[in-house]
């Protein structure tokens, strides 16, 4: 809610349609609660700025315990200054409260609007951070401000509106305490050494690889997690640093198995006068659950997706690839490419009809008509042609614009020629000519 | 004459072999098929005619197929070693398009030893290399039977064996049983016997 549409009288809660009574031009759109709570997320860490104790509030709110940090920044009332006017600065409007307990400063940052020498007493009820049933309830016995409930006596007051309200007014007094659980910190898949000598040998660098994969594949398996993609940052006596990386065909948080894998790029690496830092950082992690230890069929699994890994390091990860089934009846695009590390063997490819085992350009050969040439020449070699079978005819998805299927419609004919090759060719009826696009087995 | 085929195909385990000729890529995968399991195609990135996996289908099941583009040839029979030897693989193939000198074939021979796997090298005519077990050449042959539209008969011949004779086969891919069947062995004629490369 911003303050424009405070002004008109909106409030949080209020009916799409009432509310466009009050604003006119009001557009609605989809909340979208998890880019919400990333946002808050960042900004938590980012509040890590003024102390380190930083909790979420609800779903829209920060709780930082100042305690201790104020005095670095100049004073609580500079700290505030210094937070409204960084926020302001990235367009955020924010409302800030600070009191010595946790329930009054919630009170203050929701209730006081802006004015800095507000009481608790003086404000309403509901900065109490009650229920709104209880609220209600309280206004409806005349009870309008915080002044006005802790002038009760204390039994009358649990005895009619529940326990609720007292443990609100004593958390915001502070006879009651309260925590603030700070938000966990992200784990992080790094680990460094240091060398008092520097070393230069590929077998050193290897065992110094070993002892920080080791600590870093334990903190992996901690949070369940797999590495993907693993940098080995070599730091030089010259200041000078390299880097190895590792791209894992599959996630991975075994040492004894990612370890022979860094060999290639270590050997590669130029040590120049010593290196005397080593860091390791596994830079992408994936989930990876604990599995069952069993004897039968992971040990292929296993073999295999390392394979993908050695072969990745040397020519691309995404060169290696699969086939996928894919739902055209183009030729081309009956199937899809993928990476290997980043997709599925899937099954269902359907084979409903014989199609060549290889596929070519298509290569354009000299005919005319609209059968199959009785002689013809591909690829410097004259063919004839014994049998025929077709046509197929195979119309081009005009959703697609595809320059190989630009000369419109094509009829294919599988032509078995005396030699012995059996080519599949096709005719373009609205374009005349003759190509040859692949060949039988 | 089936059982003299067999002996033959599928070739040996623990070796590479060559197939060269039009038909070279149907042997190759009759062969992934016949094997089964994991099977890595290596072949370089610039080559215009590709495999489709709606034709080889019927030799063999696509997801088992991996395929790596490679740059150059270095990088192929590099690809293809370590494949060999690591054996994750049961076949690799790969397509090569210079000849092979002796040491680098002698080398796909150790690695496929090592990892008991087969190697197999799709080569252009005439570019064979001594390190190899078998070599074999196959072309298609027009089926002159009438009903047979989508005939699969093909001549294997195989012209360089290690440890064994030189023979001829018409073949074709039988498609209930999922196998090639020998359909004649034909007799060396004193005319198509080749100059041993």
């Amino acid at each position: 809610m911003n303050a424009q549409a405070e002004r008109a009288g909106l409030h949080r809660g209020m009916g799409f349609s009432d509310a466009r009574a009050f604003c006119r031009d009001l557009q609605s759109r989809p909340a979208d609660v998890r880019s919400d709570q990333r946002f808050l997320h960042s900004l938590a860490r980012w509040s890590e700025r003024y102390c380190p104790w930083v909790g979420l509030d609800g779903d829209d709110g920060l709780v930082l315990n100042i305690a201790g940090s104020a005095h670095l920044f100049g004073g609580e009332s500079a700290m505030l200054g210094d937070m409204r006017h960084r926020l302001a600065r990235t367009g955020l409007s924010a409302r800030l409260g600070v009191a010595d307990t946790r329930g009054a400063a919630w009170a203050f940052a929701h209730f006081s609007a802006g004015q800095t020498g507000a009481r608790l007493r003086d404000l309403p009820v509901a900065a109490l951070r009650l229920e709104a049933k209880t609220c209600t309830a309280l206004q409806r016995v005349g009870l309008r401000h915080v002044s006005d409930v802790m002038a009760l006596p204390r039994a009358s007051v649990a005895r009619r509106f529940g326990q609720d309200v007292l443990m609100r007014l004593d958390q915001a007094l502070g006879d009651i305490p309260e925590e603030i659980s700070p938000l966990q910190e992200a784990p992080r898949y790094a680990a460094q050494m240091s060398f008092p000598d520097p070393i230069g040998t590929g077998d050193d660098i290897m065992a110094a690889a070993e002892r920080l994969l080791a600590q870093v594949c334990m903190r992996l398996k901690t949070q369940e997690m797999g590495a993907r993609i693993l940098q080995l940052t070599l730091r030089r006596v010259d200041q000078k640093s390299q880097q190895v990386e590792l791209r894992l065909a599959a996630p991975l948080r075994d040492a004894k198995r990612i370890l022979p894998l860094f060999q290639r790029g270590v050997d590669a690496v130029d040590p120049g006068f010593g290196i005397d830092q080593i860091q390791l950082q596994a830079t992408r992690v994936e989930p990876l659950e604990i599995q069952q230890i069993d004897h039968t069929g992971s040990k292929v699994a296993t073999k295999l997706d390392d394979l993908i890994t050695r072969i990745g390091v040397r020519v691309g990860l995404d060169n290696v690839q699969r086939f996928l089934p894919a739902d055209s009846h183009i030729p081309e695009r009956s199937f899809l490419t993928a990476s290997a590390a980043h997709s599925r063997a899937s099954g269902a490819w359907v084979h409903l009809r014989t199609r060549p085992i290889r596929l070519f350009g298509p290569d354009p050969i000299a005919a005319q008509g609209t059968r199959p040439p009785q002689t013809f020449r591909w690829r410097r070699m004259f063919l004839t042609t014994a049998r025929a079978t077709g046509p197929e005819r195979i119309a081009p998805e005009w959703w697609f614009s595809d320059d190989n299927w630009r000369s419109g419609v094509r009829d294919y004919w599988r032509v078995e020629t005396r030699q012995g090759r059996r080519l599949w060719l096709f005719y373009t009826p609205q374009n005349p000519g003759w190509f040859v696009h692949g060949e039988f087995a | 004459m089936q059982s003299d085929f067999t002996s033959q195909f599928p070739v040996r385990v623990g070796r590479t072999h060559e197939v060269t000729g039009p038909s070279a890529t149907s042997f190759a995968f009759a062969l992934a098929g016949a094997r089964g399991g994991a099977v890595l195609w290596v072949c370089e990135a610039w080559l215009a005619d590709q495999i489709n996996p709606m034709g080889f289908g019927i030799y063999m099941d696509p997801q088992n197929l991996l395929i790596t583009k490679v740059k150059d040839q270095t990088d192929a029979l590099a690809v293809t070693e370590e494949a060999l030897r690591s054996g994750a693989v049961s076949v690799v193939i790969v397509e090569l398009t210079k000849p092979l000198s002796f040491t680098a074939g002698r080398r796909l021979q150790l690695a496929a030893e090592a990892g008991k796997s087969t190697g197999l090298c799709l080569l252009p005519e005439g570019m064979g290399n001594n390190a190899a077990q078998t070599r074999w050449h196959c072309a298609p042959l027009f089926d002159a039977t009438p009903s047979q539209t989508d005939s699969t008969l093909q001549r294997w011949e195989i012209i360089k064996n290690k440890s064994g004779t030189l023979k001829i086969w018409d073949v074709k891919w039988d498609a209930q049983t999922r196998r090639i069947s020998v359909v004649s062995e034909v007799a060396q004629r004193t005319g198509s016997a080749r100059t041993p490369d």
